[in-house]
Parts: structure tokens; C-alpha cells; sequence
């Protein structure tokens, strides 16, 4: 249960940063809250050769609002992130999930970033960042690029950032007044990694729902949305027969994982149980903040 | 790196108060260097990955994980753990009322528990059962069923309420005081 050996290093600059990860690539681990990172050290499920610290990186922090986005750095801790009036204010939902991230302790160290780059199918915050659609800014040598959340989370723990990316900045584009938010997830324990769980973002207009967001995690490899789903709630009142054919919809929208401890089939059924008790969350919500 | 060299670093940082410099090995964890380089062995080693919540320690006014932190990051860090020989009043009432209400059996836990509690306690003087409950889901107990745990934490609120208010030990009240107001709760 100790790790095995490596070699560290703690860039000052986001450039240095960038340089070793240039030359070291997939031999490199990026060290951020280190929540997730050390475990896997001390089970040695993960043996990098070198281990990059960027918590002393200036700039990587640092929550705030440019316009009509919410941009949070990507070594913001999870307790920042949960506290931040901004993120209350712009992100609602980031601060129902990060309610359900672990714990006290954990909170005050794992970071956003490096949630969002492990990319644990069962995490809150990826599918947070998808409903949200929200942009992961990854810089390297070559330069920084966008990549929309949809396109970031392509499979267990696999993303489409390059060994020599670096998660820089995320950028939720903030919500207004007339978005309602929930999220809830089936877990053993409180503060575990949930066995499966949802995010969904809904607008209604007058008694109908004008657009909605739909995004389980633990279900899939990956989080993505769940479209059938959304075109069954658009444009309808959240009526019983109408969640009822919401749910179904869930059927072709999902292919769960095979393997693991839980069947595709109960996977399901939870997608269904979830999907049905954020829909009853939603008459309950208040100016976009449940 | 060769087949036998141990990559090593220098930190800097205040344990409980004392500035230590040292070397250590990079992969060593911080509660591991705590034990091992330093004595203190007050925080404890269970799991090894995050999930127990006997090697709590404070870094900086925030309670982490001591097993999921490397000792080199601590370097300018302010760490405190539970033998400091001056812990706040919340961390003092929290020992007293473990003692009171045997939330302790093995006792392999308690620190872990009494600096989170002591965490709860400063931001939230009167925490419902529930939040303690909350408060506390990160830490295992394997012996007391946390039944006597939540009791004590919610006693120690309740002792703290009636003390003078300040914080640390200069500001605490004497020894007697704090028997009597436990007197009157019983």
C-alpha cells in the first residue's frame, strides 16, 4: 500500500508545466488534489515516472465571471468550488452535485481539473460539466484549444486530451433566472462513488418545458446526454404519462457498462428510478435554485 | 532513476507550531513522514486510500486526508495534528466529552473523528444530529457503532456553548470551569 517510486517535480509556470509534460507525455501524471491520484499510487494501479505538482502554479486557481461565463480554474478545490456565491449564483448544479463528492476532507483537496481529467464514469462532475455544456480549455506547447464537454468524456477514464495537454480553465456558461436544476444519485454510502446518478437542467415556459438536459453517470463508460429522453420532456407538460414515456425513452438512449459489479439491467432500472425522482424535484424548484 | 536510488526532497514547514526542515523521500505520504520522521504517531494509518479517516490531519486551517497527501506537499504549509500542545477549545471539549461518553473503544479512529468534529464545531456551533452524522461519514469506527460518537460530538457542542467565548488555549477557561458546566448537563 505504498507507492511506488517516482520522481517529482513542482513547476513555477504554467509554461514549465506545459514543457514537461512536452517531454515526458504519458510517463507523467499531473499531481493537482492528488484525491484520486494517490490512491491509485499506493494500490499501483497508476506508476508514472514523474509526477508534475501544479498546485503552485499561479493562475490554475481562482473562480470568477467574465460576462456570461463562469470560468473556474482548473486546480480550484471541490470546497471552493461548493462555497463559491459566483458558482451558487451562475452553476447551481455544480454546487447540488459537489454536495454528493466525497467528503469534508477530500473536498478540501480533490480539484475540478483533475476530476474532470481522471474522467471516472461514475463521478458527478463530468456529467455536471456536460449538462452544463460547459468548455475544458487544455493547453499545451502547441497552444491552448477548446474542447466542448460533449466531446471531452469518450470512454473509462479516457478523455480527448493529449498526454501533453494540461487542463487549464473550465467555462460553464452561466444560467439564468429561468433554468431549474437537480441531481441525485443511488450510492452505499454517503460520500462513496455513486453506483449511478443523474444531472438535469430544465426550463420550463409557462406549463410546458421549453428545453431540458439530461445526464446520468455510473450508468455509461461515459457521461453523455440522454436525447431521447430530452425530445420525450421538450415541449411537453411533466404530466404522469409523460415521465412515464420519458423513462422508457431511457432504453435506447442507454448502453450500460457490461462489466463490473452491477448488471446492465439493474443499471437500467436505477437510470429509470433516478430519472423519476428528479423529475418530482422539479415543480418543488424555486427560481433555478432547488 | 536506477534500480536503488530513492528520489528525495527537501521541505520546509511548521509541524504544531515547531519549523522543521528535512529531507524526505518523494512518495512518502504525509501522515507516514508524521509517524515515521517525526514521532507523531497520534494520527493513524488504516486504509491507505482515503476512505477511513484515521490519518486526519489539519494543513493550513482545513482537515485532509494525511494518506492521500505527499509529505512534500506540505512544504510551506502551516500542519497541525491532534498532539499539538495547544489545541483549540473545540478539540479540547471534543476530548473531553470521547472520555465522558466512551466514544472510544480501540481508539484507532478518535483522532481522525475529533478533528473533523472540531471542524464541524467551528463553523457550526450547534450542528443537528444529522450534520454530525454528515459531518462524520468519512470516518470509519469499527467498534462503537458511532451511536456514543454522535452523543459526544453533540455534548461537546453543547459544553462549548456555555464556555466564555475565544479561541485557543489562552482564551480557554480553567479546568474546574469546564467540569462544572459538564456537571450541569449530567
Amino acid at each position: 500500500m505504498k507507492p511506488p517510486r517516482f520522481d517529482y517535480v513542482r513547476p513555477a509556470s504554467i509554461d514549465e508545466a506545459l514543457g514537461l509534460l512536452a517531454e515526458h507525455g504519458g510517463n507523467a501524471s499531473i499531481l493537482a488534489g492528488g484525491q484520486s491520484l494517490i490512491p491509485m499510487l499506493n494500490l499501483r494501479m497508476a506508476q508514472p515516472a514523474l509526477l508534475i505538482d501544479i498546485k503552485g502554479i499561479p493562475g490554475l486557481g481562482g473562480i470568477s465571471r467574465d460576462g456570461d461565463q463562469l470560468v473556474i480554474g482548473a486546480a480550484s478545490r471541490h470546497n471552493e468550488v461548493l462555497h463559491s456565491p459566483l458558482v451558487r449564483n451562475a452553476a447551481p448544479l455544480l454546487g447540488l452535485a459537489l454536495q454528493h463528492v466525497a467528503h469534508e476532507a477530500i473536498r478540501n483537496r480533490g480539484t475540478l481539473g483533475g476530476s474532470l481529467a481522471l474522467a471516472d464514469p461514475s463521478a458527478e462532475l463530468p456529467a455536471c460539466a456536460v449538462c452544463l455544456s460547459a468548455d475544458i480549455m487544455a493547453a499545451s506547447v502547441r497552444g491552448e484549444r477548446t474542447i466542448p464537454a460533449e466531446d471531452f468524456f469518450e470512454d473509462l477514464y479516457a478523455t480527448a486530451l493529449a498526454p501533453d495537454e494540461l487542463i487549464v480553465r473550465v467555462q460553464f456558461p452561466a444560467c439564468d433566472d429561468g433554468w431549474r436544476f437537480a441531481f441525485d444519485e443511488v450510492v452505499r454510502r454517503r460520500g462513496d462513488f455513486a453506483i449511478a446518478g443523474v444531472a438535469i437542467a430544465v426550463r420550463p415556459q409557462n406549463d410546458t418545458i421549453a428545453d431540458c438536459r439530461i445526464v446520468f453517470f455510473g450508468i455509461e463508460s461515459a457521461p453523455k446526454r440522454a436525447r431521447g429522453a430530452e425530445a420525450v420532456l421538450a415541449g411537453s407538460s411533466l404530466s404522469a404519462s409523460v415521465r412515464e414515456r420519458a423513462c422508457a425513452a431511457l432504453d435506447d438512449d442507454l448502453t450500460p457498462i457490461a462489466s463490473g459489479e452491477y448488471s446492465p439491467a439493474y443499471r437500467r432500472h436505477l437510470a429509470t428510478v433516478l430519472l423519476a425522482r428528479v423529475l418530482d424535484q422539479m415543480p418543488a424548484g424555486h427560481n433555478g435554485r432547488l | 532513476m536506477d534500480d536503488y536510488s530513492e528520489p528525495t526532497t527537501d521541505i520546509a514547514c511548521t509541524v504544531n507550531g515547531a519549523q522543521v526542515h528535512t529531507r524526505v523521500p518523494v512518495r512518502q505520504s504525509l501522515v507516514d513522514w508524521l509517524r515515521h520522521g517525526l514521532g507523531l504517531t497520534g494520527s493513524h494509518v488504516g486504509c491507505e486510500h482515503g476512505i477511513c479517516g484515521a490519518c486526519h490531519v489539519v494543513v493550513d486551517n482545513r482537515v485532509v486526508r494525511g494518506c492521500l497527501m505527499l509529505a512534500v506537499e506540505a512544504e510551506g504549509q502551516q500542519i497541525v495534528t491532534i498532539e499539538t500542545a495547544a489545541p483549540s477549545d473545540q478539540v479540547r471539549a471534543l476530548q473531553d466529552a470521547f472520555y465522558e461518553r466512551a466514544a472510544v473503544q480501540c481508539g484507532f479512529c478518535t483522532p481522525g473523528m475529533i478533528l473533523q468534529a472540531a471542524d464541524l464545531l467551528t463553523s457550526n456551533p450547534a450542528p443537528t444530529r444529522a450534520e454530525i452524522r454528515e459531518t462524520l461519514s468519512g470516518n470509519y469506527c469499527r467498534c462503537t457503532g458511532y451511536q456514543a460518537i454522535v452523543d459526544a460530538v453533540e455534548a461537546a457542542a453543547h459544553a462549548l456553548r456555555r464556555w466564555p467565548t475565544g479561541n485557543g488555549a489562552d482564551a480557554s477557561p480553567d479546568r474546574s470551569r469546564r467540569d462544572d458546566s459538564r456537571n450541569q448537563q449530567e
